[in-house]
């Protein structure tokens, strides 16, 4: 049940990212919804939910959208395990923490596409791709995910109710 | 309730660092199995067409829903406005309408006595409605609701209001994606229309926020090439129709080898509010030279 709700999400998430966020998105730029989702499974649920569904939704991306199969995959799957080696280390209630590690997964994701898709290809000018593509996308993922956390936290706290009675 | 927070019921058995140890080794796989060969994109392209595709229609439709739904919270006051400007331009449309219907009859009687067809007319087009936009800020593709169902194939050209816009590098049996030309790290070659002369339309991140294109290895043979020329894809282009318009010259400049000029252009497509779009379902043939 835990599972199947996840990965209903994830998928809803992934179809909002690809479809009604590019028509809302400011100045060209779209929150990036699918680091949001990663990083925050792998805070609340650890870091095995939080490489599977990287990884899932990395390759998704990467088939509907990228020419070759498998960097969102690798990057989101070590995000998903990085961000999951904090679960448990803090109350999920206190906000600071998670969107402090939304940021920052946000800003490691930013600048490893750009190494890997921008930078191999000689595009040098690193400060125009950090002000005009990054930092906007953190920004609006911090936005996004200010209205989202709860909600996933909501969830959360459910299932942790209905294992804790079960058990 | 504890505080702290640990997750119960575990039921894998791997433990997380070798699990991620797989993870990696089977991305890395991928990379270098898919890394230009059409290797896996049958089965994939066909089960995430499957399972996400019917979905993102909907959805499509009910963003395209709200942003009509935006369009339509201007108010009632501008659109007298330009009510009135329009039917102002009207009369004077129609007038030159008439102007040119005269020169267009002309224009097919010469066509016929040179024994030239219109070749942008005599492509077979399918309409095709945008569904998805690329995930990330990175590049600029997007997903339409046909695919090899439909006739499609990867390299067939896209348009839209008379421009170029991009062309499909990957098909699935109910969609395809199509990158376009303002793309970072794409590249059509190019011509000139009045003179001829070819050049090389890269798309270029940095410029697109403008809203333009950059173009350059243009050889200005006669010096006559200025802002607000025409400039249509070549006839030496392996992957695009010659012949199909990409905007207008912005500006102009010498290189530094001061034998070749550069500059940026601006596209006639608007790719910020695609909708729909023509597939070119005619593909270059390049049979004959080899």
């Amino acid at each position: 049940m835990k599972k199947i709700l996840i990965i209903v999400i994830t998928f809803f998430g992934f179809l909002l990212q690809c479809s009604v966020f590019p028509r809302i998105s400011l100045g060209g730029i779209v929150p990036n919804l699918m680091v949001f989702f990663v990083s925050v499974y792998g805070i609340l649920y650890g870091e095995r939910y939080g490489m599977v569904i990287g990884f899932v939704c990395g390759l998704v991306m990467d088939i509907f959208f990228l020419d070759f199969i498998g960097l969102n995959a690798l990057i989101l799957l070590y995000l998903g395990y990085l961000n999951g080696q904090f679960c448990g280390m803090f109350y999920p209630e206190d906000v600071r923490l998670p969107m402090g590690l939304i940021l920052l997964s946000d800003l490691s994701y930013g600048i490893l596409f750009y190494i890997f898709e921008f930078l191999m290809r000689g595009k040098l000018n690193f400060p125009y791709y950090l002000g005009h593509v990054i930092l906007p996308e953190m920004l609006y993922t911090i936005l996004a995910g200010l209205i989202l956390y709860p909600i996933l936290l909501g969830l959360y706290k459910i299932f942790e109710k209905r294992e804790n009675r079960s058990n | 309730m504890s505080p702290v927070v640990k997750p119960k019921g575990e039921k894998f058995t791997i433990p997380g660092k070798y699990l991620l140890l797989i993870f990696t080794f089977i991305c890395i796989l991928l990379m270098i199995l898919t890394y230009g060969t059409p290797l896996f994109d049958g089965p994939f392209h066909g089960a995430v067409g499957y399972i996400v595709v019917p979905f993102e229609k909907g959805i499509g439709r009910i963003g395209e829903w709200m942003s009509n739904r935006r369009d339509q919270l201007r108010t009632v006051e501008s659109l007298l406005e330009e009510n009135a400007l329009l039917r102002e331009q009207l009369d004077d449309l129609t007038e030159e309408n008439t102007i040119l219907n005269q020169e267009k009859y002309e224009l097919n009687e010469l066509r016929d006595l040179l024994l030239l067809s219109d070749e942008y007319d005599s492509y077979d087009k399918v309409g095709a409605r945008v569904i998805g936009k690329d995930t990330g800020n990175w590049f600029t593709s997007f997903l339409i609701d046909k695919g090899t169902s439909d006739g499609l194939e990867v390299d067939m050209n896209v348009i839209a209001r008379g421009g170029l816009v991009g062309r499909i590098t990957a098909v699935g049996p109910n969609w395809a994606r199509v990158v376009s030309i303002i793309s970072d790290g794409t590249n059509v070659s190019g011509q000139i229309l009045a003179t001829g002369d070819t050049l090389i339309v890269s798309g270029d991140l940095e410029l697109m926020q403008s809203g333009k294109i950059r173009f350059s290895q243009l050889s200005d043979s006669t010096g006559t090439v200025r802002a607000g020329d025409k400039i249509v894809t070549s006839q030496i282009s392996d992957k695009y129709l010659p012949g199909l318009l990409i905007g207008y010259v912005e500006s102009i400049r010498w290189d530094n080898n001061n034998l070749t000029k550069s500059g940026e252009l601006t596209p006639v497509v608007d790719f910020q509010h695609l909708s729909v779009v023509l597939v070119i379902t005619d593909q270059k043939d390049l049979g004959e030279q080899e």
